[in-house]
């Protein structure tokens, strides 16, 4: 059986609200580039949704899936097929979920600044806001990201968020959102 | 010899086999030249100086590009469980590639069939999916940062970026992260720990430290976890033991870093250079 097979299935057992989260449903993606998109897509548009880790027993390690009130069910669709990233499903939230790392490490090396999420760190130069290291991570895009942001401004890098495809990238677009809220104020 | 498999961000590269040289700052393999940035072309230029010194053969590679999508670690992935069985590589690291249970397990399968197999090391993306998949005591080395031992720590997380928040809590106790990842299989033979303070563990405890020179600038930098990773897989291949290679390496890392006079902005290449020196200082 296919992944998203197995998914589909795991999905239709248990009933909504089984851990009290009746009006809540997630969001299933192909790749997590795309949830991604669908995320910042969603933001953007002012809707009140969390990217989480899939229920524990579909976990394949790389995936997220986006939580969203289940209420705006076809709202949300709508807005993601006019961008062209319509989910593979939508369903209730059936069990706990994955929660993503929130813990934020801050380290101030004088004229540097490192701020790291999860395994990722993105280190810059306060006085200009130049992106100078990227490191950490294990995922394929990682020395991607770092090639495109090393050596340009917080103000005019790419976001991970833009071209990253992984958790990793996802970490890494965490680190890069806090570092812009301490350096660009 | 020291076989090598990982992605670089390159998207147009197709998989690419053969010996890795180094010239100009930059990796050769098949008459193609990448530059070094950090992840596993990194982890190849460490490994390239450290066979020089050390006068045995360059290493072998398997690289494709992949910038995330997973496409090239999928071809990489199919192409060792193809040829892998067929090989006779003293030492075999694994590097980043995107994470991918089913594939990682084809893989096992086809190292477990075979008669000799090589010491078998793994970091980043591979590391990962090594956990995940509930295999990691088949490997013999594991080369986590700090972060990543708490993810191999957590029995729950598929992945470093779900670590729970109780057990990130606890990273200035290393130990306990060490003594956690065993207790649940979750750990390779050998932990070779980066960190202010470099540790090699193993079940029982920890086995020896490095902690000098201090340069606090490396936890910034990124690649330095790499380079250290292959410094220690071409100290294995040479002959050493793995015990002794990791404080080797541990020493030859942390004084290439002091070599470059590191600060948050150096570029791991700039360390690259100084593994020659730093190696020949560490072996005397």
């Amino acid at each position: 059986m296919s992944f998203l097979g197995f998914f589909r299935d795991k999905l239709t057992q248990g009933s909504p609200g089984d851990n009290g989260n009746a009006d809540r449903g997630i969001m299933v993606f192909e790749h997590t580039g795309e949830v991604i998109q669908a995320e910042g897509a969603l933001k953007r548009g002012g809707w009140e949704i969390r990217v989480m880790g899939p229920p524990p027993e579909i976990q394949s390690g790389c995936d997220l899936v986006i939580e969203f009130p289940l209420i705006e069910r076809l709202n949300i669709l709508r807005t993601l097929e006019k961008e062209g990233i319509p989910p593979l499903q939508m369903v209730p939230v059936t069990g706990p979920l994955l929660q993503p790392v929130d813990i934020f490490h801050v380290k101030d090396f004088g004229e540097y600044l490192m701020v790291r999420a999860a395994n990722m760190k993105l280190t810059v130069e306060k006085a200009t806001g130049m992106i100078v290291n990227v490191s950490g991570g294990g995922c394929p895009d990682v020395p991607y990201l770092a090639s495109a942001m090393v050596g340009r401004s917080l103000g005019d890098a790419p976001s991970p968020r833009e071209i990253g495809h992984t958790l990793c990238g996802y970490s890494l677009q965490l680190a890069y959102e806090e570092t812009r809220r301490r350096c660009l104020v | 010899m020291l076989g090598i498999a990982g992605t670089i961000p390159m998207e147009d590269v197709p998989l690419l086999t053969g010996r890795l040289t180094m010239a100009d700052g930059d990796i050769l393999i098949e008459g193609r030249r990448i530059p070094v940035n950090r992840g596993t072309s990194a982890l190849i230029g460490a490994a390239v100086k450290t066979s020089e010194v050390l006068g045995t053969p360059q290493p072998f590679g398997y690289i494709v590009g992949d910038i995330g999508r997973g496409v090239g670690s999928r071809h990489l992935y199919k192409h060792l469980a193809d040829t892998f069985a067929e090989s006779a590589f003293h030492a075999f690291t694994f590097h980043y590639l995107q994470p991918i249970v089913h594939w990682h397990n084809r893989l096992q399968q086809v190292i477990h069939g075979m008669e000799k197999r090589p010491v078998l090391i793994a970091d980043a993306g591979f590391m990962y999916v090594a956990k995940m998949s509930g295999h990691a005591p088949m490997y013999d080395l594991f080369t986590p940062d700090v972060g990543e031992l708490a993810f191999l720590a957590d029995e729950m997380a598929p992945h470093p970026f779900y670590t729970r928040g109780f057990i990130l809590h606890e990273e200035n106790r290393v130990p306990d992260l060490i003594a956690r990842a065993y207790e649940h299989n979750n750990a390779a033979r050998l932990l070779l720990v980066k960190g202010e303070t470099d540790r090699l563990a193993d079940r029982e405890g920890i086995l020896c430290e490095v902690d000098g020179p201090v340069e606090k600038a490396m936890e910034a930098i990124g690649g330095t976890g790499d380079t250290l990773t292959g410094i220690v897989s071409a100290l294995i291949c040479s002959g050493m033991n793995i015990k002794e290679a990791a404080a080797v390496a541990m020493k030859t890392n942390r004084r290439a870093g002091a070599y470059s006079r590191p600060t948050p902005a150096t570029q791991v290449i700039d360390i690259i250079r100084h593994i020659p020196r730093a190696l020949e200082d560490t072996l005397g």
